[in-house]
């Protein structure tokens, strides 16, 4: 094993995460702290990219918040996530979708995937 | 001051207790030989003479080979020095990456990329000189004056100007040891370290 997949093995939190990728329309329940209390607060969105590997990948959420599109980074790995949950996956035809930000309304909907 | 030679493996990052994601480097520190203490007696310094990787002895001039079997150890590719070395060590001691303690802060010297030959802006930071419009062209990364014509009627020693940038010898203060793995030899500090991956590195603090 090299060194860099041995420290990520060693140190970083090993958890489950459900399988998703672009396009998919997602909850990220994360932990706030506030002082020396914690809560959890959640934010909707699609996922409008994955990036990176191993322990130190993250992935973007998009959701218009009031008409105010609001874009959220995450690391996968991170502890302060709490949970994921996937609503939807959508069917999208690049890996990053980057042409929802010029997009507002009904033509910024992802269409979902029917299996 | 203590130290300890080692090779820059890699960046990654981890998670800190509080959830913090921090960038680290991996230094694959030790174990390194004593091969010499020097004593403000004989040699009118003080210091610690340490030795660190692995070196085929038939690549090695047989003045070095004596030098390390004095020690008592095989040859070693990396020979550096440390003054005033803080802990007492003995010719032929072994030094491994324990002589730290996590959280401690330290100093990580290393020989930075080399960047060959960069203009003013890359080298200096400089602003350049021209815009690109207003009719002008080829004035947007120059240097601008470098003296006066009359007076001084010369260029001042020092002047910044373009040159051979990087390849030199870089200390970076202040890096937190995250973790040891005493049994890998590896020590991870806070942030980035100079240098290639592979390059020698040096501990101290």
């Amino acid at each position: 094993m090299d060194a860099i997949a041995f420290v990520q093995d060693q140190l970083n939190p090993k958890k489950e995460i459900p399988p998703f990728r672009a396009g998919d329309n997602i909850t990220v329940n994360y932990k706030i702290i506030e002082g020396n209390k914690e809560r959890i607060q959640s934010f909707k969105g699609d996922v409008i990219k994955r990036q990176g590997r191993g322990f130190t990948a993250t992935f973007t959420v998009r959701k218009i918040s009031d008409g105010v599109g609001v874009e959220r980074l995450f690391p996968l790995y991170s502890p302060n996530i709490d949970s994921i949950t996937v609503h939807k996956s959508g069917r999208v035809r690049r890996a990053k979708l980057y042409y929802l930000r010029e997009r507002a309304g009904k033509s910024a909907r992802i269409r979902e995937k029917r299996i | 001051m203590k130290g300890i030679i080692g090779k820059k493996v890699g960046m990654t990052s981890i998670f800190e207790p509080n959830g913090k994601q921090t960038s680290c480097t991996i230094i694959e520190a030790g174990p390194c030989v004593v091969t010499q203490v020097k004593s403000s007696e004989k040699d009118g310094y003080h210091a610690v003479q340490i030795a660190f990787g692995e070196r085929k002895e038939k690549n090695t001039p047989k003045s070095l080979l004596t030098h390390f079997s004095k020690a008592g150890t095989a040859p070693k590719k990396v020979v550096k020095e440390f003054r005033d070395y803080s802990l007492e060590k003995n010719s032929g001691d072994v030094i491994t990456c324990d002589i730290f303690a996590e959280g401690e802060e330290v100093d990580v010297v290393g020989t930075s990329k080399g960047k060959g030959f960069q203009g003013v802006v890359k080298r200096h930071g400089f602003g350049g000189v021209g815009e690109s419009t207003h009719g002008q062209h080829d004035r947007q990364r120059a240097p601008g004056s470098v003296g006066g014509s009359s007076y001084p009627a010369r260029v001042f020693k020092g002047m910044r100007m373009a040159g051979r940038m990087g390849g030199g010898k870089v200390k970076v203060r202040g890096l937190r040891i995250l973790k040891i793995f005493p049994d890998k030899n590896y020590i991870l500090v806070s942030g980035s370290v100079p240098g290639h991956n592979g390059s020698i590195v040096l501990i101290q603090n």
